[in-house]
């Protein structure tokens, strides 16, 4: 198969671009929020609403016997696309924040003992913050933060004094939904198994902009969702490795999840189902693996070429504005920009930008421990997927520049 | 005095002027700087309304069946939007204000600033000025 090499057609694929919001031409910059999705995620679902439609797992009919093949499709897409090793270690979620609720009940209710820790770092999203929170409580564990330094990157050096026999897991994001910076998660993996300490990785942002192979990583979780990666809402992955997912108990328990039932004694079924308890989404699920399939269909060089060529745009037009500030500033940065402008309240530009027809992020982006630390009340983050372009952000740059002269 | 509905119908024609957003937005801007609507110990962490996006401060003052507003927030557009409420609110009965029903902002134009999911502290703000109607009644 021809692989897609210009933004041009890519944008052809993506209806939700060519749209008018407040008589403006749409630029949407929220991607860090969720993506729009290409058509064939659209048809592959619309085909199943209006007819593709059967429980899967349960029954003889044709109905179901497609829709399981369409589920079953996905996961192997899906495990393709990330390099796991057996398609076991591919768990259908809600999202992100359901596989992290996932391991944070799961795992530590077989591995986090009182007086144990769990590690996280101070840039974290509230979804990889509020689950190890619960956990250490309810076990009566203690939660450590991973500092980061004043351009948004890990304190490595920092590590070992808090990574002793007592941690018994590290939950960090591949790439924060603030800084966009990639962290060095593979440096972070590395002495953390020296400790014998598995590591989860937030991959909401990351799945989408680095290409990622859990095998080379060496993580022991990986979570990210769907209507980030160009799929629809209300699905994720949760990949685990083999000898942690079958050590962990079952987290919700229902149909699909079970071996035998009786009322003295229900056995589990093997992975991957034993974690997919209830009709799991999978309408959702197949789409994702149409995504996953969309994601593919388009050139690597090319994609690394045009988001470079994103941020090298904006890295320069933001600084050039009097009184911006970038949080996040690195040699690693995806097409990710939270900045703040002094003595203007990101609300009011959003508020302005958006009537201009940009759609951006403002306010404390899920992350409030990090606002704290950099001493904002909030950002406005402009955050680009690969259908956006260099002229689309020209128009955002002026834009802002006009938001701003109606603020001064 | 007039009452809570001429207020609104005086805003509504003073809006009717603006023929694009860029204007409407202008005068929520010269509106937000040019109103100094809280004073020092009223912007204080009790009078305090936390909305995700933007930061509310409102004081009740109650004076002879009266209930006087004073209000501020950290941005400026929702800070002229406040001002707008104010002259509005301020001054009335808890009757008046138990019973006004805000369509004023709707024929305004500024109704998807209040929608819930905006969170920037005006829907919470309106909530807040009935409390006070309502516990001021209460209390008379």
């Amino acid at each position: 198969m021809e692989l897609i090499k210009d933004v041009d057609s890519i944008r052809k694929l993506f209806p939700a671009l060519d749209q008018k919001v407040n008589n403006k031409s749409l630029v949407y910059f929220d991607n860090g929020a969720t993506a729009q999705k290409p058509l064939s995620v659209i048809e592959l679902t619309d085909k199943m609403n209006s007819g593709v439609n059967g429980n899967i797992h349960r029954a003889v009919h044709e109905l179901s016997a497609r829709t399981t093949e369409l589920y079953e499709g996905a996961r192997e897409d899906i495990r393709k696309f990330i390099n796991a090793k057996e398609r076991e270690e591919i768990i259908f979620t809600p999202g992100t924040t359901a596989s992290i609720n996932l391991v944070a009940n799961s795992f530590c209710q077989e591995f986090l003992k009182r007086g144990d820790a769990v590690i996280v770092t101070e840039a974290e999203h509230h979804s990889n913050i509020v689950p190890w929170q619960m956990a250490c409580e309810r076990i009566g564990a203690e939660l450590r933060v991973l500092p980061v330094d004043n351009n948004g990157e890990w304190m490595m050096e920092k590590l070992a004094g808090i990574l002793d026999d007592k941690v018994k897991i590290i939950s960090v994001a591949h790439i924060s939904n603030v800084l966009g910076i990639v962290n060095p998660v593979k440096e972070l993996i590395n002495a953390a198994h020296k400790k014998g300490v598995p590591v989860m990785i937030d991959g909401a942002q990351g799945v989408v902009h680095c290409k990622v192979d859990v095998q080379d990583l060496d993580c022991d979780f990986y979570a990210f969702s769907g209507h980030k990666l160009y799929g629809p809402t209300g699905i994720g992955i949760l990949y685990g490795k083999r000898e942690f997912l079958d050590r962990m108990p079952p987290w919700l328990g229902g149909g699909d999840m079970v071996g035998t039932v009786s009322f003295k004694k229900t056995t589990y079924a093997d992975l991957p189902l034993k974690f997919e308890a209830g009709t799991p989404n999978f309408i959702g699920a197949a789409a994702l693996g149409e995504a996953v399939r969309f994601v593919r269909s388009i050139d690597g060089d090319f994609l690394k070429t045009h988001e470079d060529e994103l941020v090298n745009y904006l890295t320069n037009s933001l600084s050039s504005i009097n009184g911006v500030k970038v949080f996040g500033t690195s040699a690693n940065k995806i097409s990710l920009f939270s900045f703040t402008v002094e003595g203007v309240h990101p609300t009011d530009l959003a508020m302005l930008l958006d009537k201009m027809g940009v759609a951006l992020r403002s306010g404390l982006m899920c992350s409030e421990p990090l606002m704290t630390k950099f001493g904002v009340t909030g950002m406005l983050r402009a955050s680009l997927a690969m259908y956006n372009t260099v002229s689309e952000s020209e128009y955002f740059i002026d834009s802002l520049k006009r938001a701003l002269k109606m603020l001064s | 005095m007039i009452t809570i509905k001429q207020a609104e119908q005086e805003i509504i024609e003073e809006f009717s002027i603006f023929t694009d957003w860029l204007d409407k937005y202008e005068y929520l801007i010269e509106l937000g700087k040019s109103l100094p609507i809280i004073s020092d110990n009223g912007r204080q962490e009790n009078n305090l309304i936390k909305g995700c996006q933007s930061r509310v401060w409102l004081a009740a003052d109650y004076r002879e069946g009266r209930i006087y507003f004073t209000a501020d927030s950290d941005a400026i557009i929702t800070k002229g939007i406040i001002s707008l409420l104010v002259r509005v609110f301020s001054g009335r009965t808890p009757k008046e204000i138990i019973e006004a029903d805000l369509s004023f902002i709707k024929e305004i134009g500024l109704q998807d600033n209040l929608s819930p999911s905006r969170s920037n502290g005006l829907v919470s703000m309106i909530r807040q000025i009935k409390f006070y109607a309502v516990a001021f009644a209460a209390n008379k």
